[in-house]
């Protein structure tokens, strides 16, 4: 039973740093037919970015936002120098945003500096709840909750406001919405903005999660993330959440019960689903 | 009177291809103007770049005397001109209301009276207002694209082949809401049933291989055999 529990929390809460990553990347897709492969970097300077703002300020709330404030303008500065250039080219873009991935790595190397840092949590969220034989980190539990507010935060707006309208119209048809007079162009600069903000709180949120980060930590969850985008089905929000929990479950549990597969596991799932169902689990053009 | 759109000797190049390679045509306010031509004539790609889907390569694009030849999409549409495709265009997993609000972003007064007119002409639209786009039948489809073209403030609209693959029975309802809609606004409209376009239109453009081959009224056209029957393959 601990041993259940523990994998769970532990699978959740991965599931939940993928699902920041894996969000983004799936609207950037739906709305735009873009691949971002840069996307990782993003979540790395998010992690140091937080680092460097809990120590400026003290505050966990501080790291936060100067991480999301990072992923703001990195975000910015990706969208009208990167991608904005090769709109409608998947060869170009694959290339431009794997280059661009390595200058954001090396970069922060350059910025602060080449060895790995550590990373702190707050008293706060230290420590852990005991329930009988079942030990439960908090931490866990609270990247797992920010995931669950994130989710709804973005279903809300997705579902109840008028540039959620537009996004979900977007997604399944861009030429009409534009017909229909929106300027899509600004529309996805606002959606890849909020997508890289995501990414760099995954970052910051998974820093003290592992309590160490390097420059090169962005690409493995990044994978990981175009794997969920594409078992959830391209575009889909709600589809990146429930891929992203499975991924992180099957990751957590088979490197206990089956080390060997453990990797392998998530290529299987994928493989799976596009045999089977290759429009991903859940399909938002159409 | 200038009219409301005019495409000067327009090209048009999708990729590699030269697909539209001297488009002229006039539609004046009010009226209804139908573009006719057998299959790959270019009819669709000549509404695509009014709206600069597709833009021009050369020639010119004039809506309401202002040149739309250079401006994106979003701002052609702003600037009065209503589309309905060819696949209707439905975004399928919204409910027809969210379809609606997606062409009504700007509500107003006036669009919120547009949608009053529009709901009245296609009282099924109301009875299916909560359902998803993509469960609606072909007709309704229709309808619903009309009608989502209607509200945003058009002043022009431009409508694809709205007869295509609906029974004759929908065709007629479809043509009425047309010339009903033609009381508000003026409508360039593709159309390869000749019954229906010479009912309907005002004056006509015949598009042959991505050129403008003949233009004039619609009442001419009727009694012209040989154009008919060299260009559509009928009469
Ligand atoms: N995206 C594209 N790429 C290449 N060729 C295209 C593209 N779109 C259209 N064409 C070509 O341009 C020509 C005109 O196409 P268009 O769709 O405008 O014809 P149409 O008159 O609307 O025909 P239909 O009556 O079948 O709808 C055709 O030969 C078509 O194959
Ligand atoms: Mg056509």
């Amino acid at each position: 039973m601990d041993l259940f529990v523990n994998l769970l929390v532990n699978g959740l809460a991965t599931g939940m740093l993928i699902f920041l990553l894996a969000s983004g990347l799936t609207l950037i897709f739906g709305l735009m037919d873009v691949l971002n492969f840069a996307h990782g970097g993003l979540f790395a300077w998010g992690a140091f970015a937080s680092v460097w703002f809990y120590t400026a300020t003290g505050s966990f709330f501080g790291a936060i936002a100067g991480a999301i404030l990072t992923g703001i303008i990195l975000g910015l500065i990706t969208e009208k120098l990167i991608i904005t250039p090769v709109y409608g080219n998947h060869i170009q873009q694959i290339l431009i945003t794997l280059g661009f991935m390595l200058v954001l790595t090396e970069m922060l190397k350059v910025v602060f500096g080449p060895n790995q840092l550590a990373a702190a949590t707050p008293e706060w969220l230290n420590g852990s709840w005991v329930f009988g034989d079942i030990i439960i980190i908090k931490y866990r539990i609270f990247i797992i909750a920010v995931g669950i507010a994130v989710f709804t935060v973005i279903q809300f707006i997705l579902r109840r406001t008028k540039i959620g309208l537009i996004v979900r119209a977007g997604v399944i048809n861009k030429e009409m919405v534009q017909a229909l007079g929106i300027d899509i162009k600004r529309l996805f600069l606002f959606v890849f903005i909020a997508g890289a903000a995501l990414a760099a709180l995954g970052g910051a949120l998974f820093a003290p999660y592992s309590g160490v980060i390097y420059a090169e930590m962005g690409l493995e969850f990044a994978i990981l993330a175009f794997i969920v985008v594409v078992i959830g089905g391209m575009g889909s929000f709600p589809g990146s959440l429930l891929a992203a929990i499975l991924v992180g479950l099957a990751g957590s549990f088979m490197a206990y019960y089956v080390p060997a597969l453990s990797l392998a596991v998530n290529m299987l799932l994928m493989a799976a689903v596009l045999i089977f169902r290759p429009q991903g689990l859940f399909t938002a053009k159409g | 009177m200038e009219p409301l759109l005019r495409m000067d000797d327009v090209h048009t190049h999708i990729g590699q291809y030269h697909i539209l390679q001297g488009v002229s045509f006039e539609a004046r306010a009010g009226e209804v103007g139908v573009l006719l031509g057998r299959n790959g004539a270019g009819k669709t790609t000549t509404l695509k770049t009014i709206l600069g889907l597709t833009p021009a390569s050369g020639g010119r694009v004039s809506f309401g005397g202002t040149d739309v030849t250079k401006k994106r999409t979003h701002a052609i549409s702003r600037s009065g001109i209503g589309y309905v495709p060819e696949d209707q265009g439905i975004f399928s997993t919204l409910t027809v209301e969210e379809n609606m609000k997606v062409a009504m972003t700007r509500e107003t007064e006036e669009t919120r009276k547009k949608l009053d007119t529009v709901l009245e002409l296609f009282p099924d639209l109301k009875t299916f207002w909560k359902k998803d786009g993509g469960h609606l039948s072909g007709g309704q489809k229709q309808m619903l694209a009309m009608a989502r073209a209607f509200v945003g403030n058009s002043k022009l609209l431009l409508i694809d082949e709205p007869s295509k693959g609906l029974a004759p029975i929908i065709i007629e309802k479809v043509m009425e809401a047309i010339q009903e809609m033609k009381q508000h606004t003026t409508i360039v409209l593709v159309e390869q049933n000749f019954m229906m376009a010479s009912r309907i239109g005002d004056t006509y453009t015949l598009i042959d291989d991505g050129r403008t081959v003949q233009s004039g009224r619609m009442a001419d056209l009727a009694g012209n055999d040989e154009l008919k029957r060299k260009y559509l393959g009928i009469g």
